[in-house]
């Protein structure tokens, strides 16, 4: 009678049959007690990674420090391992150029483009436009470093006279423009998560949609704004394949940005590529560069968590 | 003026009252896509009244209440056809701005919608938008427009509270200040105590009363004694079309049509 449970017997009552295939449903709970723990494995897979980058960076870092002064790498202004000098600051100068100057680009082409997408294109517009900045968003970083040294520094250099071939300029718009979809996207998603009925109240006030954007949607959704920067600037800070191309090797502490300089990141693919031998100095260094690396986008994240609690409307 | 009856019967509740027109709804039909909403609505609304629409759901009563400040039109494919005169002046003409419009006409929603800032600012907002800044007249604003709304006593003491920490009749409460503090002409209510509970609701009728002195109200409910409590004339809508329009004791005491009939005795709806 019960030999094919998935069959069952056409003549018995539904409970019945259900009561019947549940009894050969046993396997299934094996499984079901399995699944959890292969969940948890999977999260514990990511941990496990981190824990381990952390690990090495750290333990070849003290490898390093114990080489090299600590306290005139944090603030030494002179980068030049090969004359093994290592003040970090000549390298951080780099990579705070960069991410300004792609902060500059990104965010109000970013914001305006998100206010735009959320607050006043149609359907049609949104349907466009959104596909495209997801395009950009997927264009390999080497892909923009060719475009910044090819396209946008000649460009440059017929505008500013006495420009250097690799300079900070180039590569920060570049990186700027890799990072507009990012902030575009999710401003986009923050703003749009604002109920209409508050849009509602302040045109019921006789507001403009332009008052109504700036003094309500933007206010309400500050704290994934903000965020979306945190993690702009965190992209500009990492980012390495457009700056290794476009900014140059030549490490500097300077705030000029028609200038060749080198960013962490630009200085860790120098080395990696096989500038220096495994066990120097040298090889040990990008371990410290990339701890300061990481400890500038962990403060980044951090201040992004305390302004977005800080300046959250709830809603 | 010979044209259906239910305008001459409008004529004649206007005439007796000899009150000032705010809306002239003329021949008005709203379509939202394909789908039409509003059929042929004809009718005018006197100062100082409280006008109240009635009708099941679905009738168009919330449509033709936002058509009245042009809210409707937040919905893209809306098309209307008619005219609108607001205290004379066709609303549907390309020269007249919307936010002219709004800043004369305010409106107090279905679910309170305070902005997600402190209680003062909700209030201050409208004033700031329309270039009110000095400090001290956006103080007494605040003041008049709570008291207005009958909540000054519970909250002065945390105007600097967000409103959404408010109970949901307060929030609409404060709804209302918001409006009240630019002083508006006319108020529109769409269905504003559905979300409350019987003791706010109760409180924003009696508001109503008060506020009916300094402004013309026209509220949607899907609440017939509470369109019987509050107001002067009603208004009842069935499929898009103003079935019966006259003044609230003689629509619910010896109603002209039969299915304002059927409906005000729970016929149905």
């Amino acid at each position: 009678m019960e030999s094919n449970p998935n069959e069952g017997n056409k003549q018995q009552s539904v409970s019945q049959r259900i009561q019947s295939n549940r009894q050969n449903r046993s396997g299934l709970m094996i499984i079901e007690s399995l699944v959890p723990k292969l969940l948890l494995l999977a999260s514990i897979i990511s941990v496990l990674v981190t824990v381990g980058i952390l690990y090495t960076l750290l333990s070849e870092a003290i490898t390093f420090f114990t080489q090299v002064n600590f306290f005139s790498f944090i603030t030494g202004l002179d980068w030049s391992p090969w004359q093994g000098r290592y003040g970090i600051l000549g390298l951080v100068s780099g990579t705070m150029l960069i991410t300004v100057i792609a902060m500059v680009v990104a965010i109000p082409v970013g914001v305006a483009s998100a206010i735009f997408l959320s607050e006043y294109a149609t359907d049609k517009w949104r349907r466009i436009l959104k596909p495209i900045l997801e395009v950009l968003a997927g264009i390999p970083t080497v892909v923009y470093g060719f475009f910044a040294l090819t396209f946008v520094t000649p460009i440059l250099r017929a505008i500013i006279p006495g420009l250097s071939f690799f300079n900070a300029l180039s590569a920060g718009i570049v990186v700027g423009v890799m990072i507009i979809p990012m902030i575009a996207s999710l401003t986009e998603d923050a703003m749009s998560s604002v109920p209409n009925e508050m849009r509602e109240g302040a045109m019921a006030l006789g507001a403009t949609r332009f008052e109504t954007t700036v003094r309500v949607v933007l206010p309400a959704s500050l704290s994934g704004i903000v965020a979306s920067f945190a993690l702009g600037i965190s992209r500009a800070i990492g980012e390495t394949m457009i700056v290794a191309i476009a900014a140059g090797a030549t490490p500097k502490f300077t705030l000029d940005p028609t200038q060749s300089i080198q960013t962490m990141t630009g200085y860790i693919v120098q080395v990696a590529k096989g500038d220096a031998g495994f066990g120097t100095t040298i090889y040990y260094s990008i371990y410290a560069v990339g701890a300061t690396l990481f400890v500038f986008t962990l403060i980044m994240n951090l201040l992004a968590q305390f302004i977005s609690r800080r300046y959250r409307e709830e809603y | 003026m010979a044209q259906t009856n239910e305008q001459q019967s409008n004529e004649t509740v206007k005439q007796t009252e000899s009150k000032q027109t705010v809306y002239n709804v003329q021949n008005l039909n709203l379509w939202y896509g394909e789908d039409q909403a509003l059929y042929d609505v004809n009718m005018k609304i006197g100062e100082n009244d409280v006008t109240a629409i009635i009708g099941p759901s679905g009738c168009g009563k919330s449509t033709f209440i936002k058509t009245l400040n042009r809210m409707v039109e937040m919905v893209p494919v809306v098309r209307t056809s008619g005219e609108i005169s607001y205290r004379g002046d066709n609303i549907f003409d390309r020269s007249y701005a919307v936010e002219d419009l709004r800043t004369k006409v305010g409106m107090v929603f279905q679910q309170p919608n305070p902005f997600p800032k402190s209680i003062y600012e909700n209030i201050v907002y409208g004033p700031r938008i329309h270039g009110i800044k000095d400090k001290k007249t956006l103080d007494a604003i605040v003041e008049k427009s709570l008291k207005g709304a009958a909540l000054w006593d519970e909250v002065k003491d945390r105007l600097d509270q967000n409103a959404f920490g408010l109970s949901g009749g307060q929030q609409q409460r404060v709804c209302i200040a918001r409006c009240l503090a630019i002083e508006p002409d006319v108020i529109l209510m769409d269905e504003p105590t559905s979300a409350l509970d019987p003791i706010s609701t109760a409180k924003i009728e009696e508001l109503v009363q008060q506020l009916k002195e300094n402004y013309s109200i026209i509220i949607v409910t899907h609440n017939m004694q509470q369109a019987a409590r509050i107001s002067d004339n009603t208004a009842f809508f069935l499929n898009g079309e103003l079935v019966e329009y006259n003044d609230t004791n003689t629509l619910f005491s010896t109603p002209g049509d039969k299915r304002t009939e059927d409906y005000i005795t729970g016929r149905f709806g």
